[in-house]
């Protein structure tokens, strides 16, 4: 990549130093252009979250109209996706789930940093929180996540049930499960980055001029640490979008009403030699989602790397 | 590192380890009866002739009528001899019921090591040593479409075209109703699908940490001097570089390890697996504590012990590593 820029001469040499101002965000963008998997993640992910925030108004078809005429039908022009033993459309109950799907794995990974980089902040930050939070991580990443998850699902379902109703009961209950039991990694990640920042000089010259903690802590090592945060919440909505997928696969999610792509995958499994289409299409969307935010993770990471970018 | 000191640090991680399952122990204690609903009157919901006087006694038996951290003390106590109390749905002990069904998880878990590493180390090797042509493209593929894809769908994408289909493998427990419980060759044909399935996040895990490592070693200078003194490219690359590129492979096991305990359960569901995950989800759908907790305490347990096993293997395996 280097050779080229030694031939520029006259005019082009020129041009290379008076080129428009860049920031830092504005260099990753850059960077993250030029990533072509990562765009067309990117492309993929915003086409499926505008299926399913306005697909359901383009087909109008109803997700719970219940016809027996039309059970479990293939894939045709009338049903995409095919029909449910019910004979419901399943595009339009994978739209409408779909939503769902993606909104659990955000609000998950939302509280998962959250919860993260507030306890990774003080552990690294003050060295006498350090070893208790430390160990506190060490202890949940050892819990079991799924043997647990279930347990604490099956207990506390019908009790937030009664308190939020069926649908926002279940949703805050996954949601929190999900990140309770996945801040660990990245405050491990805040705190490293922020044992190294709390030695630099910028630091120590906030403290002279007479900072207070909190705000050395949000104001000058913070934004610091946010683009490996930035990355591993990325991937951690993929990870949490598999993870309410096997909840519901378990029939430990939503109830049948709400078809997220895992509840649909539990309702298809008892058809699966009549009607393998059910069971097709909402795995292939819960692939498609994932694989698109992976890729778009790894183009962060290279686009945020200031070693990659020259 | 020295003989002493490696045992100086070998004791800290176990003693270390201690607190740990005090905590996760606490936890599972918390979550089980803090949760609404009496498991006593759940079962003996609708029975006749069942007294309120009755129930007390049930509790009182049970232990139930004590305050919490008095019932926590009891049921730590007697858990770390091994006694979790008794299934309130088989009246059998709980540890024993797990125990019955841990070797077909143990079985489970060690066929999808076994796949993953046959399959991803050298993958990964191959990806390194290949890179830039497509077989460094189709494994890159593989590690990021096994990140990516539900392992539970993929098992139900199998059973429905090997076993549904082709009628080619059964689809689910460990043993053809009426053959022999030592027809080992009936049994490998029920383990190859859930094996296979509970393998792919590892098999796409392992291959591209290995060409990630594998790459890195063959650009290191010590690899470039075994060339330049004019060893066979071969010699170079197996006892030079692979070796060291081997080396993170012992910490990447401890995770792998945590990764089966979970992913079993649900594999095990979708293959109707006998094995401790489905026992432990059975349980928890009849709200048979004394079966939970000791289901989740021994994945703890487990856990615990393999990221203790992977600290200390990894510290022998790298001379260079420090005792924090």
């Amino acid at each position: 990549m280097a050779a080229p820029a030694t031939q520029l001469s006259g005019p082009a040499a020129l041009s290379a130093f008076s080129r428009p101002a860049r920031s830092l965000w504005g260099d990753a963008w850059h960077q993250f252009r030029r990533h072509r998997l990562a765009m067309a993640g990117l492309v993929s992910l915003i086409f499926l979250v505008v299926a399913t925030l306005l697909g359901p108004y383009v087909w109008t078809v109803s997700t719970s109209e219940i016809d027996f005429t039309q059970s479990l039908l293939g894939p045709g022009f009338a049903h995409p996706f095919g029909t449910d033993d019910l004979g419901r459309d399943l595009l339009a109950r994978a739209m409408s789930g779909g939503r769902v799907s993606i909104a659990v794995g955000v609000s998950a990974v939302l509280l998962a940093i959250t919860l993260g980089t507030t306890i990774g902040s003080l552990a690294g930050y003050f060295g006498k929180l350090d070893n208790p939070l430390m160990r506190l991580t060490d202890v949940f990443l050892s819990l079991p996540v799924l043997p647990l998850l279930l347990v604490i699902i099956y207990l506390f379902k019908d009790t937030l049930r009664q308190l939020f109703g069926a649908e926002a009961g279940v949703f805050i209950m996954i949601v929190s499960v999900i990140g309770i039991l996945n801040w660990m990694p990245v405050a491990r990640l805040v705190r490293a980055s922020f044992l190294s920042l709390k030695q630099k000089e910028f630091v120590e010259a906030a403290r002279a001029i007479g900072d207070p903690d909190m705000r050395i802590i949000i104001k000058h090592i913070l934004p610091n640490v946010l683009s490996p945060v930035l990355v591993a919440a990325t991937i951690g909505v993929g990870n949490a979008i598999l993870t309410e997928s096997t909840l519901s696969f378990l029939g430990l999610g939503f109830p049948p009403d709400v078809p997220t792509w895992g509840r649909l995958l539990f309702d298809a499994q008892n058809y699966l030699d009549f009607a393998p289409h059910w069971a097709l299409f909402p795995g292939l969307c819960i692939f498609v989602t994932v694989l698109s935010i992976n890729f778009i993770g790894d183009g962060l990471r290279d686009a945020l790397d200031p070693r990659k970018s020259s | 590192m020295e003989v002493s000191e490696l045992r100086t640090y070998i004791l800290r991680r176990v003693v270390y380890a201690i607190p740990t399952l005090l905590g996760i122990s606490v936890i599972v204690f918390l979550i089980t009866h803090l949760s609404p609903g009496d498991p006593v009157r759940l079962y003996t919901f609708g029975a006749l002739n069942v007294t309120e006087e009755d129930i007390q006694a049930l509790r009182a038996h049970y232990g139930l009528d004590q305050p919490l951290p008095i019932q926590y003390i009891d049921w730590l106590l007697k858990a770390v001899r091994g006694d979790f109390g008794s299934s309130l749905q088989y009246n059998r002990p709980a540890l024993g019921l797990l125990l019955e069904r841990t070797p077909n998880t143990l079985i489970l878990a060690f066929a999808a090591l076994a796949l993953q590493l046959v399959i991803g180390v050298p993958l990964g090797v191959l990806a390194a040593l290949k890179r830039g042509t497509w077989i460094d493209g189709v494994v890159r593929v593989i590690g990021v479409v096994g990140h990516a894809i539900p392992a539970f769908w993929i098992g139900l994408l199998l059973i429905l075209a090997v076993s549904v289909s082709l009628r080619f493998l059964p689809s689910q427990g460990v043993l053809t109703v009426g053959k022999d419980v030592w027809d080992i060759g009936d049994r490998a044909r029920h383990l190859i699908m859930p094996a296979f399935v509970l393998a792919l996040a590892g098999i796409a895990n392992y291959s591209r940490y290995l060409r990630t490592e594998t790459l890195d070693v063959i650009n290191q200078d010590y690899i470039r001097t075994a060339h330049s003194k004019g060893l066979r490219a071969r010699t170079v690359m197996y006892v030079h570089a692979l070796r060291n590129a081997l080396i993170p492979m012992v910490t990447a096991l401890g995770g792998l390890l945590a990764a089966l305990v979970s992913g079993a359960l649900v594999i095990e569901q979708v293959f109707t697996w006998p094995g401790v995950g489905q026992f432990t989800y059975a349980a928890a759908r009849s709200k048979d504590y004394p079966v939970i907790m000791a289901g989740v305490m021994v994945a703890s347990v487990l856990l615990v012990l393999s990221y203790l096993i992977r600290d200390i293997a990894y510290a022998m395996v790298d001379p260079r590593i420090k005792v924090p």
